[in-house]
């Protein structure tokens, strides 16, 4: 029994579906939220390197370099964006900061 | 056969780690949690000959992303109970929602066009084949404006989470350099003429 391109992609799924509900069930809690969508890219770059594998192409890997990138700006400044909310509000709780309420 | 036992391994750890990302009540848990679930699929990459992307991913994902979070995690004062509000309640359809879509997600890898037949286990590279180099000779030719444009965002990052987080501070004393280098000497001292004292 060997490893094919189909495990690769059922447990990027099963990844995938693990952060969906882990978005869905920690909508408080904007950290938790920021994590889950790291999460998702994980699967999706899983996706991109288990395919340039096995089709032996290396525009997939190049691919996840620049969501790796895309990623790590995300996340800078999202988490400088709780910063100030932070300071500003004293509290990162969504149900807090919804003033728009949009 | 030990490649199927590295995958398999691996895989359940990415999963049971992923799973307690999403779960844990203490968010400094869940970042260190996540920092695993990085670590788990590196390897899972690694089995897959993308070595220099398991490598970066750890070196910048571990390394410094998760280090801010962590950062961000412990400076904030969060009050974990209010934010855990909700968490039963929504938990079954969570469940539910990421259930069905797991499904559909199913339903198309493991069609017949992802089939071992359909994708064969690519031939073995050669022993002196170089990842990175690969890479790199791609990257630098075929992506180079892609890759400038990365370059770009990672300038624009840098600039807004300085100037968001940035504040100037009213109670510090400054220095102003221009002012103090068009000083002149009649700003400073006044010299004053008066008669000698004591004859």
């Amino acid at each position: 029994m060997t490893v094919e391109l189909s495990h690769y992609l059922i447990l990027a799924a099963i990844l995938f579906s693990i952060s969906i509900a882990g978005i869905i069930i920690n909508r408080k809690n904007i950290i938790i939220l920021l994590m889950s969508i790291e999460l998702m890219l994980l699967a999706v770059n899983l996706n991109f390197i288990a395919f340039s594998h096995y089709l032996n192409d290396l525009a997939g890997q190049v691919f996840v370099f620049f969501i790796l990138t895309v990623a790590a700006a995300e996340a800078a400044i999202g988490l400088a964006i709780l910063v100030v909310l932070f300071r500003n509000k004293q509290s990162i709780n969504v149900e807090d900061i919804s003033e728009m309420k949009g | 056969m030990i490649e199927t036992i590295v995958f398999y391994l691996f895989a359940f750890s990415t999963v049971v780690t992923a799973t307690a990302v999403v779960t844990v009540r203490n968010p400094v848990h869940a970042a260190l949690f996540l920092v695993l679930t990085f670590f788990t699929s590196a390897v899972i990459w690694m089995t897959l000959e993308a070595e220099f992307l398991a490598i970066s991913l750890v070196l910048v994902y571990v390394g410094a992303v998760m280090v801010l979070f962590l950062f961000v995690v412990m400076m904030l004062d969060i009050n974990i109970a209010r934010l855990r509000e909700g968490f039963v309640k929504y938990l079954p359809l969570g469940i539910a929602i990421a259930f069905i879509m797991l499904l559909l997600m199913l339903n198309v890898v493991t069609s017949d066009i992802f089939s071992s037949e359909a994708m064969l286990e690519p031939a073995a590279k050669a022993a002196d084949y170089s990842n990175t180099k690969a890479l790199g000779s791609v990257l630098y030719t075929e992506y180079v404006l892609a890759f400038e444009i990365a370059a770009v965002i990672l300038l624009v990052a840098i600039v807004a989470a300085i100037s968001l987080t940035m504040r100037k501070r009213s109670h510090t004393k400054y220095q102003n350099p221009s002012e103090q280098i068009r000083v002149r000497k009649a700003d400073r001292i006044r010299i004053v003429k008066m008669p000698a004292d004591g004859e």
